[in-house]
């Protein structure tokens, strides 16, 4: 962006501070990047409440990683036993909540975030079911948030590693196992993934090694991919109209304005209003009722022990009752290749949405009743796996899943026909403020 | 420059530059790749195990630790060994045909002794440990024709005294029967077929 901007490089107005300025745009294009990426890049001017959700999670990204930082100085990733019989993992996680000044605040601030990351993050995903966000000129924009999904999934499973208690350890083995199912080359793989024949102090060094920078580099790398590309095209808005068609003389959208101040402040309510019910979790609930931080990994893992209820973080749920839905063996292989699979399909089929999706208006201000109806029940079916997906296993649960899995992928292989026949709204010319 | 004749000797040099480049980049990436294999300590960590077996009486079951699993030795009593055949018709494999026990195992009760069972608790869905649901019927919250054996927490699998797999559920094997050799009347080595060997 920076490269082809057309803005004229800053000339000093003669004070101390301007020269400087202009020294450094000589050499950097710093006011081009401030100017490209914020003063003037203008945004439509209708945004609602669903477009905190993007700032908050970098909020939240920028909230993992300082802690982290701060994390990572006194954790261990050492799966052996102390003089006490503790693993030494299990025992500097407890050391960081009983003795590290303050580290009980630091760790219930990332393990809070964790799931503050994925609630903001589905939100933000379905804010761009709403309103079309995915489609034509953004389909990029979604494929790179897609990207991010997949890695903070990846960094959330690594990061339930490391505590090294119960949960931690027998999440992990059903995780690893799962690439067991792949058909010849599984077993093998699954070693591999491992570094040992079962999860053990190998697994726990390369996980935290993922965990604090292989993942986040790449998922830093594709949030910067996602907001660069976002710049690109600019942004979609709750009526789904391009503010680019209706431009002033000096090129400037007529519906947009300027990113700072105007959302600046604005999403500065929304991070206060964010803040404000994370401290009330973080302070008063860290553990989430056990959604958070599950009950069961506050004991040390044992190999030779499955806890009798083993379920994963709750936002990995929904797509725990698919892989559980699938009960039966297909073309030969077992129906655990296919659990895989379809859990595996199930969050992939997201990034097939901007070709899905046949509906000629992108805003659900403009569909008609089918899209309505359709979406609002697949919110439900997708509550209720996640719901099943904490609960241990069951004949009722197992039917229920497998109906509800059945619908989320009919939801999205249907969509090309059933999103061209609804009855449909004429979108307005330019934005509406309502 | 683009109507102007392609040098091919310079484009041939090109890419077999570009080619043997790629080559040593790939090469580059096996010892990464294979760094995370097994170390040589984790290979070498997999001795036998011997266990005594003389104070678990009938209807007991023990774990062991084996290659960091966890391995049951079960003491079945006459009415245990009976629910197998009650079962048969329930399982996926009755005749243990798929290879997942020495071949000394391979019969109607799956072990060397008909009384002693030795199995690897590791569910081969997912590699959970099943928990031991040794009554019958609804008592363990399990159904009411339940006859007895083990369910996975994780994802319901239910197994037979025996550890083969009950039909319709997510694990697709029986346990896994490790090689194991009686070495007294009362003492097993887990982990090797032959004693001495």
């Amino acid at each position: 962006m920076a490269a082809n901007s057309t803005h004229e490089k800053y000339k000093s107005d003669g004070s101390l501070p301007g020269h400087l300025l202009e020294w450094v745009d000589a050499r950097f294009p710093a006011t081009a990047l401030w100017r490209d990426h914020l003063s003037e890049y203008y945004a439509p001017k209708n945004f609602n409440f669903w477009y905190f959700f993007g700032s908050l999670a970098l909020l939240v990204l920028v909230i993992q990683i300082v802690t982290g930082i701060f994390l990572v100085m006194h954790f261990k990733p050492d799966a052996s036993l102390n003089a006490n019989g503790v693993p030494v993992a299990f025992a500097s996680v407890e050391y960081i909540m009983r003795d590290v000044p303050w580290g009980w605040l630091i760790r219930y601030l990332h393990s809070t975030g964790a799931s503050a990351f994925f609630i903001v993050v589905y939100l933000h995903m379905f804010r761009g079911l709403l309103y079309g966000s995915y489609r034509k000129p953004r389909e990029l924009i979604w494929l790179f948030g897609i990207g991010i999904f997949l890695a903070l999934m990846a960094e959330a499973f690594f990061g339930y590693l490391l505590p090294w208690g119960q949960m931690s350890f027998w999440g992990a083995q059903v995780i690893v196992n799962l690439f067991s199912a792949i058909p010849l080359i599984g077993p093998d793989l699954s070693i591999w993934i491992r570094g040992d024949f079962v999860v053990g102090d190998a697994t726990l060094n390369r996980f935290f090694s993922f965990h604090v920078i292989a993942v986040p580099l790449v998922l830093v790398g594709l949030v910067a991919a996602h907001v660069l590309a976002l710049h690109e095209v600019g942004s979609n808005n709750p009526d789904g109209v391009e503010i680019k068609k209706h431009k002033d003389t000096n090129g400037i959208p007529l519906d947009g304005i300027p990113f700072h101040p105007y959302y600046t402040v604005k999403d500065i309510v929304g991070v206060i209003v964010f803040l404000m019910a994370f401290s009330a979790v973080l302070f008063f609930a860290p553990e989430g009722g056990g959604y958070f931080l599950e009950y069961n990994n506050f004991y040390p893992a044992d190999p030779l022990k499955t806890p009798p209820h083993i379920a994963p973080v709750w936002y990995f749920t929904p797509y725990y009752s698919i892989l559980r839905a699938v009960v039966w063996n297909f073309f030969g292989l077992d129906a655990k290749f296919w659990g895989v699979v379809g859990m595996g399909a199930a969050v992939l089929i997201f990034a097939f949405l901007p070709w899905l999706d046949r509906s000629p208006v992108k805003s659900i201000r403009y569909r008609g009743p089918i899209f309505k109806t359709l979406l609002s029940i697949f919110v439900v079916v997708f509550l209720v796996l996640g719901y099943f997906g904490t609960q241990p296993p069951s004949k009722a649960g197992e039917i229920i899943s497998q109906l509800c899995s059945l619908y989320y992928f009919g939801f999205f292989l249907t969509m090309p026909w059933w999103s061209r026949m609804d009855k449909f709204k004429p979108e307005p010319d330019r934005v509406t403020m309502k | 420059m683009s109507n102007q004749k392609v040098d091919c000797g310079r484009r041939r040099l090109l890419v077999a530059t570009a080619a043997v480049g790629g080559v040593g980049g790939l090469a580059a990436l096996v010892p990464f790749v294979s760094s995370l294999l097994p170390s040589e300590r984790a290979k070498a960590a997999g001795a036998p195990v011997e266990v005594d077996i003389g104070k678990l009486e009938p209807g007991q079951m023990m774990t062991i630790e084996w290659r960091g699993k966890p391995v049951w030795i079960i003491n079945r009593t006459k009415e245990m060994l009976e629910s197998l055949t009650k079962v048969a018709e329930a399982v996926v494999d009755p005749k243990s045909e798929k290879n997942q026990q020495p071949t000394y195992c391979q019969n109607d009760t799956r072990s060397i002794k008909p009384g002693i069972m030795v199995a690897v608790g590791i569910c081969t869905h997912l590699g959970c440990s099943p928990s031991s649901k040794f009554k019958k019927g609804a008592e363990e919250g399990m159904p009411s024709e339940w006859m007895g054996g083990f369910l996975c927490p994780c994802h319901g699998s239910t197994f037979d005294f025996a550890g083969r797999v009950f039909k319709n559920k997510p694990a697709p094997t029986n346990l896994e029967v490790p090689p194991h050799v009686y070495l007294t009347d009362t003492r097993i080595l887990i982990g090797e077929d032959k004693k001495g060997a």
